[in-house]
């Protein structure tokens, strides 16, 4: 899903490619970074059980429960680091968390 | 407006995921809460204390900020945002920048409390129309859980050790949104992602949208220096506040408000108990300990009641 960005700074890029002053001109590019590969437990979206009452969308600090027209869909498994918040706030054990394989 | 999660979901994130922040961690939670109170067409200009929001957000060449982000030292964060602050006001009334800007000064409680304190006073003081955000971790978390002046007494941390010559931190908490209140600013609030986060959105609106300088303090757990497992995050929070270790309460105007008021107030233990770093307290040797700090934690909720009108 990486979008076209403005800077192009790969692992044999020159000095001469950076930007003066570490400037970072692409906001918000750390989308491009998977943190998925960190999760050791990974949480499972049960969409039958689930009621959108959104209460697992805020409080996800990696930003991976999508919504789309008010609705949440399956995780950014891109990444969501597996830490499990969202499986505790859930009142209706929409989310399981079983072991990452 | 009524707070409604669906509707909310309609702005656009204004930080990414893809920051190197750990799992579990409640900065980005609070982070991403206060930049969604911001109108979608006003711009922010964000500086970060040094701290592991601000390393962890923005490593080159990556940024998760969708906003104007400047890096800043630990001692200045407050300072830096002031300045850009000025700046823009320069530039606005010669016609040069157009639109709302809002100023955003994020610092962990190290950057707060301690190294960048002065800079917030002195920020606070002169009146910039600026937010500063201290996300309360409750120690040195970024390089390695060393014990600030927001540690909780007793806690266990790698510089105030739990052992046989002292039981974790020996001195009590610095009581940061007191003093912040004591700087006679237009707003000033304690808050935390508590339930559905409308304690924390509502007091980021206020304080982005009164004109002139706003402190928000809000409680970020850290699983890996609290000792406790990721997914507990918001349960903790909601013993801190059902506890009344950590009250919400805001300060406008002088006035001070208190937003939630449990109904049955927990012992302190209950809020101690899940957490590690407190493990030692549940030892025969250090009984009197819990004592001392519910009696703590008693007197200021007394004196804040005092002062809200709800004695």
């Amino acid at each position: 899903m990486t979008k076209e960005r403005k800077m192009n700074i790969r692992e044999d890029a020159s000095w001469k490619e950076m930007l003066q002053g570490g400037h970072i001109i692409d906001a918000g590019n750390a989308e491009d970074f998977k943190t998925g590969d960190w999760r050791s437990m990974r949480p499972v979206w049960l969409p039958d059980k689930c009621k959108q009452c959104l209460l697992c969308w805020p409080v996800c600090p990696d930003m991976a429960i999508p919504v789309e027209n008010g609705k949440r869909k399956d995780f950014d498994f891109d990444h969501c680091k597996g830490c499990g918040i969202c499986v505790e706030v859930c009142p209706f054990k929409a989310i399981d968390f079983v072991e990452e394989e | 407006m009524a707070y409604n999660l669906k509707t909310l979901t309609e702005k656009e994130e204004r930080i990414t995921g893809g920051h190197r922040m750990c799992a579990g961690c409640g900065a980005p939670i609070v982070v991403r809460t206060v930049l969604r109170a911001l109108k979608p067409e006003d711009h922010a200009v964000i500086g970060v204390a040094t701290g592991c929001l601000e390393v962890s957000t923005c490593l080159y060449p990556y940024t998760a900020w969708k906003d104007s982000f400047i890096h800043s030292a630990f001692e200045n964060a407050a300072a830096t945002v002031s300045g850009a602050e000025a700046a823009y006001r320069a530039l606005a009334k010669v016609g040069k920048v157009k639109g709302t800007t809002k100023f955003i000064a994020f610092g962990g409680d190290g950057g707060t409390y301690d190294i960048g304190f002065q800079a917030l006073s002195g920020a606070m003081e002169r009146g910039h129309d600026m937010v500063y955000v201290c996300y309360d971790n409750e120690a040195y978390m970024n390089t390695g859980i060393q014990r600030s002046s927001s540690t909780p007494k007793y806690a266990d941390t790698t510089t105030s050790p739990a052992g046989s010559e002292i039981p974790g931190k020996v001195q009590f908490k610095k009581d940061l949104t007191m003093i912040m209140a004591a700087h006679n600013i237009p707003y000033v609030a304690q808050t935390a992602p508590f339930r559905n986060l409308k304690d924390l959105y509502e007091k980021a609106e206020k304080a982005l949208y009164t004109p002139g300088p706003a402190f928000l303090n809000v409680l970020a757990p850290c699983p890996r220096g609290w000792r406790y497992n990721t997914p507990q995050l918001m349960e903790i929070v909601r013993l801190a506040i059902e506890t009344c270790v950590w009250p919400l309460y805001e300060v406008i105007e002088g006035k001070f408000i208190l937003n939630y008021k449990p109904k049955n107030k927990l012992p302190v233990v209950e809020y101690l108990k899940p957490q590690g770093r407190f493990r030692h307290l549940f030892t025969k040797e250090n009984e009197g300990l819990l004592d001392e700090i519910q009696k703590e934690v008693d007197r200021r909720w007394n004196r804040l009641l005092e002062l809200c009108g709800e004695a």
